[in-house]
């Protein structure tokens, strides 16, 4: 069952390659804000834009 | 505030074409694998239903109906919500238009490839990963294709932060690279033929941990991202908790990979590996059930919308679906459950909670939510989207509980004793026969699921004709704030401000992975305990052997007797690790709405094999098993038979040197002493012993009895 041992080292780098992934997050400030990107995506496409677009001509 | 005039924005543009591509090809192979799934469903009650033609035979159309449901409906499906969402969350447009559409021609060719070759018999046999090796490599060539569009948009991102979407789609990329590449390790003999390096309970273990991380890295961890992105948008509210969600997904993604041996419980791999599958399977009903509750929280105060918004309606239904098949999921890993529900249509039921309710109706969710604002017009038809999720959600139910109750019924069956010690159900048919009824329900279920697709596909077809599609969205934003070097910075952020630099990096990672192929042909020489009366197959039962493996019986027939009593009893001795050495594949299958056939070697004379391959209910009764009439017209194909007998000598299997010069002339020498018992058995055909089906009972009368007690 050397496979098993194989499969074993694979998955470890996998998840080796995620864990590093994570730490990267943590230190690039990824997750310093856990509030505002769940709000962000609401008001990020063609909608938002026209609707600012429309604030502007009010102004 | 000042601050604010110094940032320029940059003016650009979303693609939706692509999207709209992506999602035009989700709706179409959406609707042809769900037809051939309804084809499947009905030729298990009425088997005439191939009309005799070998092509659209059960065991051919069966690996059809799932590549198309998962890897060209969901597939697709994963594509068009990917380049919607990461454009708009990234603020740019993709990397590369041409790779784009390279990606999606590519993709299609891939299908259309799987199409002509599964009905043709062209097959690896391992579930979920039949395709040949020309085709593997294609998929391998696009998915990269996929990849550095994907990183490369991330590259050039105007937002800083990744939102949890992204996280989903980049885990599915990297795991689904490394799952393909694995489970593909083969050698190939011609064009269409290849013969995989690992070889029985290694090769099975394999499979199942691609198998099972098909099912998480290609029809889940995808879907929650697009989950994650679709249903707030869709609500029009943020997800209930960001937080949780980020949680969700590290959690899932390190407890999913080792999931897989739960698909080989009580078989023989060694029990140790199985416990590890079933541990880990448990551990993640927790952060399954934690993306269920925040999908569903999502809607927390606007459950008056769901009432009216056929959307969010889908995508409610999605979500529970999701979180009831990944309780179902750890429950059937769980060795005393597993020991009813494997091998029975329990299992049938339960991914189809998964595909149907999860992928599917996410799918249906968010492309209702998509046509409309792509075409920049309304929906057609609230009302049709609202009959379509009612016809959607009674098709899952009556698939899914007729499966349900066959499957224990079934299972019971197999399991119930006599007073006197004896099986109260000794003919295996007996128990095929019962579950006819579910069979056809099911098929009725499938069919109002399929309906209501179809008024998909009008409603949308209404909706995009109405509206005209927005090709390219001009946005402006500001460009990502210039990282100011500082002292330790990690080198993973300067590698990050270079594209290309990067695109060399991941190139050189890719290569490595090509070298890394090379090593697992080291360990080929396993420790499986060796046993000394376990031969490798002579020419003509390899050659059976293939035929076996065209035709899909793994699709029905299992080759793996799990150490109950039942099953001995029924069978014969149970299976051990150490028969399968020289099974390149192995075959153990998944499902037995056929007998297992492990121990059928030298059961029945080779007379009723014949008869039964001609008209199975010649000698079962009332048997759903289809005729194979081309069997004794086509002659065995020799031409590959030496080739094939030189790549599994370079895999160690032990024939003697030079014994591929020979192998030919052994292989007719054993068909005519096959075709001369046949005819003194009374059978009368001419060229009897050219004919494949002397090839198929050779092995059959192989199969176990290497270890056969007398």
């Amino acid at each position: 069952m050397q496979i098993i041992v194989f499969l074993i080292v694979l998955s470890l780098l996998v998840a080796g390659g995620f864990l590093f992934a994570f730490f990267w997050a943590v230190k690039d400030g990824q997750y310093d804000d856990d509030m505002t990107p769940a709000m962000r995506i609401l008001f990020d496409d063609e909608t938002a834009i026209k609707e600012s677009s429309h604030e502007e001509d009010n102004s | 505030m000042e601050t604010v005039q110094t940032v320029q924005t940059e003016k650009f543009s979303y693609d939706n074409t692509i999207v709209r591509n992506f999602g035009i090809a989700t709706v179409i192979f959406g609707v042809v694998g769900m037809l051939v799934g309804l084809i499947a469903a009905l030729q298990m009650i009425f088997p005439e239903l191939n009309f005799g033609i070998q092509y659209i035979t059960f065991g051919r159309i069966r690996p059809l109906h799932t590549n198309a449901a998962i890897f060209a409906f969901v597939g697709n499906g994963i594509f068009m919500g990917v380049y919607y969402s990461l454009q708009r969350l990234l603020k740019a447009r993709m990397f590369s238009d041409v790779l784009s559409k390279i990606h999606f021609w590519g993709w299609q060719l891939i299908i259309v490839a799987a199409a002509v070759t599964l009905p043709l018999g062209i097959t690896s046999s391992h579930e979920y990963a039949e395709l040949e090796w020309p085709i593997d490599i294609a998929i391998a060539l696009i998915w990269i294709v996929f990849g550095i569009n994907m990183f490369g948009t991330i590259l050039k991102r105007r937002e800083n932060h990744l939102y949890v979407a992204i996280w989903f789609y980049i885990a599915t990329w990297v795991t689904v690279t490394v799952l393909h590449v694995f489970n593909n390790l083969e050698i190939p003999v011609h064009m269409w033929k290849s013969i995989p390096v690992f070889a029985g309970v290694q090769d099975a273990l394999v499979q199942w941990w691609y198998g099972h991380n098909a099912v998480a890295f290609f029809l889940t961890t995808p879907y929650l991202g697009l989950m994650y992105y679709f249903l707030p948008k869709a609500a029009n509210r943020p997800v209930y908790s960001y937080k949780l969600s980020i949680i969700h997904f590290w959690a899932l993604i390190f407890i999913y990979i080792w999931a897989g041996p739960h698909h080989l419980l009580y078989t023989s791999l060694p029990d140790w590996a199985q416990s590890l599958g079933t541990v880990f399977s448990l551990m993640l009903i927790a952060p399954s059930w934690g993306g269920m509750l925040n999908g569903l929280l999502t809607l927390r105060g606007a459950w008056d919308r769901v009432r009216r918004d056929p959307k969010l309606k889908f995508m409610v239904v999605a979500v529970t679906a999701y979180g009831m098949s990944t309780l179902e999921g750890p429950l059937l890993s769980i060795k005393s459950i597993n020991a009813i529900s494997h091998y029975t249509d329990w299992t049938i039921g339960h991914v189809h909670i998964g595909t149907l309710g999860w992928n599917g109706m996410l799918t249906f969710g968010i492309l209702y939510w998509l046509w409309p604002r792509i075409y920049r017009t309304e929906l057609f038809s609230v009302k049709l989207a609202n009959t379509h999720f009612w016809l959607g959600t009674l098709g899952i139910l009556f698939y899914a509980i007729p499966l349900y109750w066959a499957g224990w019924t079934q299972s019971m069956m197999w399991k119930n004793f006599t007073v006197d010690g004896f099986l109260a159900y000794g003919n295996f048919l007996e128990t095929v026969t019962q579950i006819i009824p579910m069979y056809a329900i099911r098929a009725i279920g499938g069919t109002i699921y399929l309906l209501g697709v179809f008024i998909m596909v009008y409603n949308l077809w209404k909706t995009a004709s109405a509206g005209s599609l927005a090709r390219n969205v001009e946005v402006e934003a500001p460009p990502r704030e210039k990282h100011v070097r500082h002292k330790g910075e990690y080198w993973h952020k300067w590698i990050e401000r270079r594209p290309i630099q990067m695109l060399f990096a991941s190139t050189v990672l890719v290569l490595i992975g090509g070298m890394v192929e090379i090593l697992p042909m080291m360990l080929i020489n396993d420790n499986v305990p060796k046993i000394e009366s376990v031969q490798p197959y002579t020419p003509l039962e390899l050659e059976g052997r293939d035929i076996y493996i065209r035709e899909g019986c793994l699709g029905c027939h299992s080759q793996m007797i799990r150490p109950m009593r039942s099953e001995t009893e029924r069978y014969g001795e149970f299976s051990k690790s150490g028969e399968f050495i020289y099974d390149r594949p192995f075959l153990w299958g998944s499902k037995r709405t056929g007998p297992d056939l492990h121990r059928i070697g030298e059961k029945y004379p080779h007379s009723w094999h014949y008869n039964h391959f001609l008209e199975p209910e010649s000698m079962s009764p009332g048997s759903i098993m289809p005729p194979y009439p081309w069997l004794f017209d086509q002659d065995i194909n020799t031409s590959y038979t030496a080739s094939k007998i030189k790549v599994l000598k370079t895999l160690n299997t032990p024939y003697g040197e030079d014994y591929e010069d020979v192998a030919v002339a052994e292989l007719q020498e054993q068909a005519k002493e096959i075709a001369d018992e046949l005819r003194e058995q009374g059978i009368e055909q001419e060229n009897l012993e050219q004919k494949e089906i002397i090839a198929l009972i050779a092995y059959m009368q192989r199969l176990g009895t290497d270890i056969k007690v007398q």
